[in-house]
């Protein structure tokens, strides 16, 4: 299972917690089953989210592992200028 | 399959980091390059924008005809040439309604109606003959004020999300963000020193020279080509097309070369207009905007209002940070408060840390990217209490933040544990600049401030052509705006084996090439760069396997070394090395052309951070603020071409100066726009600023084969504070509000004069 934080502001939507636990062989189908768990997530995750894997930032990496242990931190969807 | 980037730890670079001259450098300075406003076509109309006058209106009719009897006109359109063809994407929606408003005026220079004739004097006539019959609404241009329940309500769709319960009247506050961990209140009950201040910062604009232009010409069978100065005309390519019902293969987009852009060229806004006027005239129309419609209509940055709390023991150590944002993103949702709530403690080690965001909607310009959007202001109020609490402590205040410092290992305040990073080198090595240790005289100070930025990869696509006689063609779909033709030509040359010289890049059209995200988040070196690396091991691969023809041996039998291809071993054979040259002289005879090919997301673009030190001196006379010396620390993972990043450095400490010091949207109590020209906005020349020295640390990114990390926006996110810190210092008054304008500097200085008198 792999351990999902979320960001403050999010938690009404997950019963206060901010740290989930959700199974999932990657990204895609990791925020498919955070969307199905948690439905009050789905604006968020429509309006774009990035996630951090260990500690490295990917913008739009919904094809990428997840390992059991692996930590992902949710962001909102990375900008710049 | 992983990148494999052990090597950029140890690789010994013979092209990449070298400083040859720049491609674009000759056509820039005789003349020859063709930005937006250069592109004609046979037969093309004058395209010109009705704007609206007022703040805040409701658009009740506009009557254009007689406009369109006016002999020289030969399209109009209005918000009814721009059905909603949305879907239901609300940001989408948004950069419609702002493109060309619907039943309401948002701000002064919202679009409103636009025309194309044969003239630019028949245009002009032309849209001073459409009746627009507004109803004028009350406006709120400053956030504090817009989030008030008795503001004027821009939307009345827009119900705060983020806050429980939600709230059942509309307001003008989009959504609320929080991010942080661990007890802030615990925490703040272990401090021995507390600072508590607030801050505002006006909107700044990105102040490119060159204004937004375009070339639209539209065919009556649905084929489009629109050429236009933009960061990306892939982007612009599918937001029109989607706009405007288009099929995006059937919109050809070229860019031109870009005099600017700074994140304010990442939006869409005369594009779909020339293309709906072409559509509608079926002739070419060119429409350029100009320096009055850049001000009032394009993106500045957001304003804001930022509260901070820090707490930290006797001995300097954090125990707690907490902070609330207020940026207003002017007429639409979409302020970057989120970034500003993320980055505000991202520099620091921290226990307990909460930063909340409001993003808030007022009668301004739809705001647009600025470098590192929305981090300068959060940096500017963070590092200033950290500035204050180091004194309260008596440390030195680069002692205080190398105390308290992120490093590897550290949960940082948005979340993600942080892999190796540069902030500590770039303390220590402020720390041992001969800067730090220069005197200084009377009325002067200095301060310093650390900052830190995301940046991230993207869509990049690449294709690399060689040619019969060795020289390579790169083709990229990333608009250069700062340099990235010379850095993609470094790295091919380096992975190639060949010299610089022999390389040319080319930034293509959206027909010719895959998808390019826009030349934004600090990208195009580090994800397009390695594009262009993998794009010349694929074309590697290729020669190898012409080498192994020729030689009639196994291909897996051929190497690459050093620009020539050579048997692997003794038992491969014992084949002279061919060149690149060589083996490209015969690829007609071999198999044809050969070309490299690399497209993918690019991941893993490492984080950015920067340390900056500014004297300044203030002349308690008139307020007037002269920045004496300015020094730029920070980590490029590895310059590919040491002047651009230099150059990034610069012109990143520049235009936070600007912000610092000058710049700033002024508005009227009708609601408009007093300063909209250079001469009333006052951005810094050369003349303002000493020489900005800078020190490039190299900490090798271990996403990137050659170690490289993004440059281009960390620069923008400390100057704000660095400067404030100076002059705070060097007038003894903490400045809370940027810009730090003489009138503001005065006036501290006379409350300062007024304590002093009652204390006596």
């Amino acid at each position: 299972m792999a351990k999902v934080i979320i960001w403050s502001s999010l938690k009404s939507h997950t019963g206060g917690e901010a740290n989930l636990e959700i199974a999932a062989a990657n990204v895609k189908d990791l925020l498919a089953r955070l969307g199905e768990t948690y439905p009050g997530l789905q604006p968020q995750l429509q309006r774009g989210v990035s996630v951090s894997i260990d500690g490295v930032i990917f913008r739009d990496g919904w094809l990428q592992p997840l390992k059991p242990d692996s930590e992902v931190v949710l962001l909102p969807r990375m900008v710049g200028g | 399959m992983p990148l494999d980037n052990t090597e950029s730890q140890t690789r010994k670079f013979k092209v990449v980091g070298t400083r040859p001259i720049r491609p674009d450098g000759i056509d820039k300075v005789t003349g020859r390059a063709r930005f937006g406003a250069d592109a004609v076509a046979p037969g093309m109309l004058i395209g010109r924008i009705l704007r609206s006058p007022h703040a805040h209106a409701k658009i009740k009719s506009i009557d254009a005809s007689k406009a369109l009897k006016l002999e020289g006109v030969k399209a109009v359109v209005t918000r009814d040439d721009f059905p909603d063809k949305t879907d239901g994407d609300a940001a989408l929606y948004d950069v419609l309604y702002n493109v060309m408003a619907r039943e309401k005026a948002l701000y002064e220079g919202h679009a409103v109606a636009a025309v194309a004739a044969t003239s630019a004097s028949v245009a002009r006539q032309a849209l001073k003959l459409i009746k627009v019959d507004y109803e004028v609404l009350p406006h709120v241009t400053d956030v504090d004020e817009a989030m008030k329940p008795s503001a004027p309500v821009l939307h009345a769709k827009i119900f705060t999300d983020g806050v429980e319960p939600k709230p059942k009247k509309a307001s003008n506050v989009v959504r609320r963000y929080e991010f942080g961990h661990g007890d802030v209140d615990a925490g703040f009950k272990k401090a021995d020193v507390i600072v508590e201040q607030s801050f505002k910062t006006e909107a700044t604009h990105q102040g490119y020279i060159e204004p937004h232009a375009c070339l639209a010409n539209v065919g009556t069978d649905g084929q489009g080509e629109l050429w236009v100065c933009t960061q990306g005309h892939f982007m612009v390519r599918d937001t029109c097309a989607r706009l405007l019902g288009m099929d995006m293969s059937k919109l050809r987009v070229t860019a031109s070369e870009i005099g600017g852009g700074f994140g304010g060229k990442t939006t869409v806004f005369i594009e779909p207009v020339a293309l709906a006027l072409s559509r509608k005239a079926n002739r070419p129309v060119k429409v350029v905007m100009s320096r009055d419609e850049v001000f009032k209509a394009t993106g500045p940055t957001s304003s804001s209002s930022i509260d901070v709390k820090i707490g930290c023991t006797r001995d300097g150590r954090i125990v707690a940070g907490d902070a609330t944002l207020r940026y207003q993103g002017g007429a639409f949702a979409g302020s970057p408060v989120e970034f500003g709530a993320m980055t505000a403690f991202a520099q620091y080690d921290l226990d307990n840390v909460r930063a909340i965001g409001y993003d808030v909607v007022c009668n301004r310009p739809k705001q647009a990217a600025y470098r590192a959007p929305g981090a300068p202001m959060a940096n500017f109020a963070i590092e200033s209490v950290i500035e204050e609490l180091a004194h309260k402590v008596g440390m030195e205040p680069i002692d205080f933040r190398i105390k308290n410092a992120a490093r590897e290992g550290t949960k940082s305040s948005y979340g993600p544990v942080y892999g190796p990073i540069g902030l500590l080198a770039t303390l220590q090595k402020a720390r041992e600049h001969p800067h730090f240790r220069a005197p200084l005289g009377k009325n002067q100070g200095r301060g310093m401030a650390c900052g830190f930025w995301f940046n991230f990869g993207g869509q990049s696509c690449v294709t690399l052509n060689i040619g019969v006689d060795g020289t390579v063609g790169v083709v990229t779909g990333s608009p250069d705006i700062g340099g990235s033709r010379a850095s993609m030509c470094l790295m091919t040359a380096e992975e190639l084996g060949i010299p610089y010289e022999k390389v040319r890049s080319v930034v293509t059209d959206t027909g010719s090439l895959g998808y390019n995200d826009v030349t934004d988040g600090s990208r195009t070196t580090f994800a397009t760069g390695m594009a262009c690396i993998l794009a010349a091991r694929d074309a590697i691969k290729k020669l190898c396997a012409r080498a192994a023809q020729i030689w009639g041996i196994p291909e897996d039998a051929v190497t690459w070394d050093a620009g020539f291809a050579k048997p692997a071993g003794g038992n491969a054979g014992n084949f002279p090395p061919m060149s690149l040259k060589e083996i490209a002289a015969q690829a007609a005879s071999t198999g044809g052309p050969i070309a490299g090919h690399h497209e993918y997301s690019a991941d893993g673009a490492g984080v950015s951070f920067a340390t900056h030190i500014c004297d300044s001196e203030v002349d308690p006379e008139t307020g007037f603020t002269k920045i004496l010396r300015y020094t730029v620390l920070q980590d490029a993972g590895k310059a590919v071409h040491p002047s651009y990043v230099e150059g990034q450095f610069q012109g990143g400490a520049v235009q936070g100066i600007g912000w610092a010091l000058n710049e700033e949207y002024i508005y009227g109590k009708d609601g408009r726009l007093q300063n909209a020209g250079f001469l009333d906005y006052r951005i810094p020349v050369c003349s303002d600023l000493p020489m900005i020295d800078t020190v490039i640390l190299e900490i090798p990114n271990p996403g990137h084969p050659y170690g490289v990390r993004g440059v281009g926006e960390t620069s923008i996110v400390p100057p704000l504070a660095a400067v404030a810190n100076s002059v705070s210092a060097a007038v003894g008054v903490r400045m809370c509000e940027t810009p730090i304008s003489p009138p503001k500097l005065l006036a501290a200085l006379d409350r300062k004069s007024g304590m002093k008198k009652a204390a006596e």
